[in-house]
């Protein structure tokens, strides 16, 4: 017996979730990536049939109630980046993961710009350029997510 | 519509149920060493903060022997003047659940929900002054705006004098911004900052800053000014969740066929706090 895929994936994205809140001190808290995203992409370049833009969305709802947005923000991004990754997924697989990192930079930018917009519209904010620092480390840090990623479904695939 | 109505309140709330184990697990370190701590302290140490402790309640009792006796001649005082008497408010002590949820704002989780009948808008003070004001009440956890967060204001005046104004956050721990003074205005560094009531939110007459800096603007309306906040925003690790009896009493009606009070017994009679409808007023959380 092992773990399915459904259950790998939701292992991951709480194990996402939890790094997403967690609290880390003050000059990496500025610059820590969207974890639940980078985990939401693997997948749906993984398993494009199956973990599509619905499940964005849902994990999305969730990420809102867990952050304090307004309901439906963070589904949106999250539903849109989905879409992208299942749209461009045959194209990506076939390529090394640095080159995967452009367009993951292109999703991450989107995300946050989106985050961004919406964050202006609700309330009077004073974003600096720290604000999209994200963006960097997360391109940077793809290269090792489906690395580490394969392994935690290894894990569970020796799960006896 | 989920920033404007509270349609989709109890949506959050379901969810919320899926996503506070989620907060606790990220937590449970931080709990973990806590309570290793606890176990690791000796006793020769315990006995000795023990004995300190019981000091510190004799003289704090004492403070508030004079302070009941104090706040019934205010009361008496208030009577003769016929005004309305504002009462004391009750407290719950909440914990900080250790999660980050948006750098740009200054917002903490404390592990106490509508469980406890926590509502929107409720002020949280700590030990030294005033914290923020609950913004949202989830099942079991709540989010609380600190007095700091860029979007938040809170209506104080100055101790010395009474001048009234707005203390804004800045986005920074340790700094409130006054931008809705005049140049001429009279506050000095060193001046303390309270609450003054006028919001509806905070109750009156806690600490909330200490000016430190007065900058004045020939060429602008307003002048330049900055405090830092009293209570430890960023160290605190425990608040105090407070209920704000709103309902004012009103003194002199029963009295007014006799002007001259004879004191603390007759004034005294209808002012027995009433026993608030919360089950948990006086019960404080488990540690």
């Amino acid at each position: 017996m092992h773990l399915s895929n459904q259950q790998n994936f939701l292992i991951t994205i709480v194990l996402a979730m939890c790094l997403r809140i967690a609290p880390v001190p003050y000059p990496i808290s500025m610059v820590t990536p969207d974890w639940i995203l980078l985990v939401l992409i693997y997948w749906a370049l993984m398993l494009p049939y199956r973990k599509g833009v619905f499940n964005a969305w849902i994990i999305g709802l969730f990420t809102d109630v867990l952050l304090g947005r307004t309901l439906g923000e963070y589904a949106l991004i999250y539903s849109l980046v989905g879409y992208f990754s299942i749209k461009f997924h045959k194209r990506l697989r076939f390529v090394p993961l640095i080159q995967q990192s452009v367009f993951i930079f292109a999703c991450l930018l989107m995300a946050q710009a989106f985050v961004f917009i919406m964050e202006t519209i609700q309330r009077p904010t004073n974003f600096t350029s720290v604000f999209w620092l994200p963006v960097i480390t997360g391109t940077l840090i793809w290269s090792f997510i489906p690395p580490v990623l394969h392994f935690i479904r290894s894990i569970g695939r020796s799960i006896s | 519509m989920d920033q404007h109505s509270s349609r989709l309140n109890s949506v959050r709330a379901t969810l919320s149920v899926i996503t506070y184990p989620i907060q606790s697990l990220v937590n449970l370190p931080i709990q973990l060493f806590k309570q290793t701590l606890k176990y690791s302290v000796s006793y020769s140490k315990l006995q000795e903060e023990n004995a300190q402790l019981k000091q510190k309640s004799l003289l704090h009792k004492t403070d508030l022997l004079k302070l009941s006796t104090l706040e019934k001649e205010n009361i008496r005082l208030r009577a003769l003047l016929e005004k309305s008497f504002k009462l004391g408010e009750q407290v719950l002590v909440a914990e900080l659940i250790a999660v980050n949820q948006a750098p740009y704002e200054h917002i903490v989780v404390v592990d106490k929900g509508t469980n406890f009948d926590v509502y929107p808008k409720q002020p949280v003070l700590d030990a030294t002054g005033v914290v923020g004001q609950v913004i949202r009440a989830l099942p079991f956890s709540s989010e609380v705006m600190l007095i700091t967060d860029p979007n938040h204001a809170i209506s104080v005046e100055v101790q010395r004098n009474g001048l009234r104004t707005i203390a804004v956050g800045s986005g920074r721990y340790n700094r409130l911004n006054l931008p809705y003074l005049p140049n001429n205005s009279d506050i000095v560094a060193g001046d303390t900052l309270i609450t003054s009531g006028l919001d509806d939110t905070f109750p009156q007459g806690y600490p909330v800053a200490i000016v430190d800096q007065f900058i004045k603007q020939p060429n602008k309306p307003f002048a330049e000014i900055s405090a830092t906040p009293i209570a430890n925003l960023d160290r605190d690790r425990e608040v105090l969740i407070a209920w704000n009896n709103a309902k004012r009493i009103q003194l002199g009606i029963e009295n007014k066929p006799q002007p001259i009070p004879t004191p603390t017994s007759q004034t005294t009679e209808p002012l027995v706090i009433p026993p608030l409808p919360h089950p948990v007023g006086t019960a404080s959380a488990p540690q």
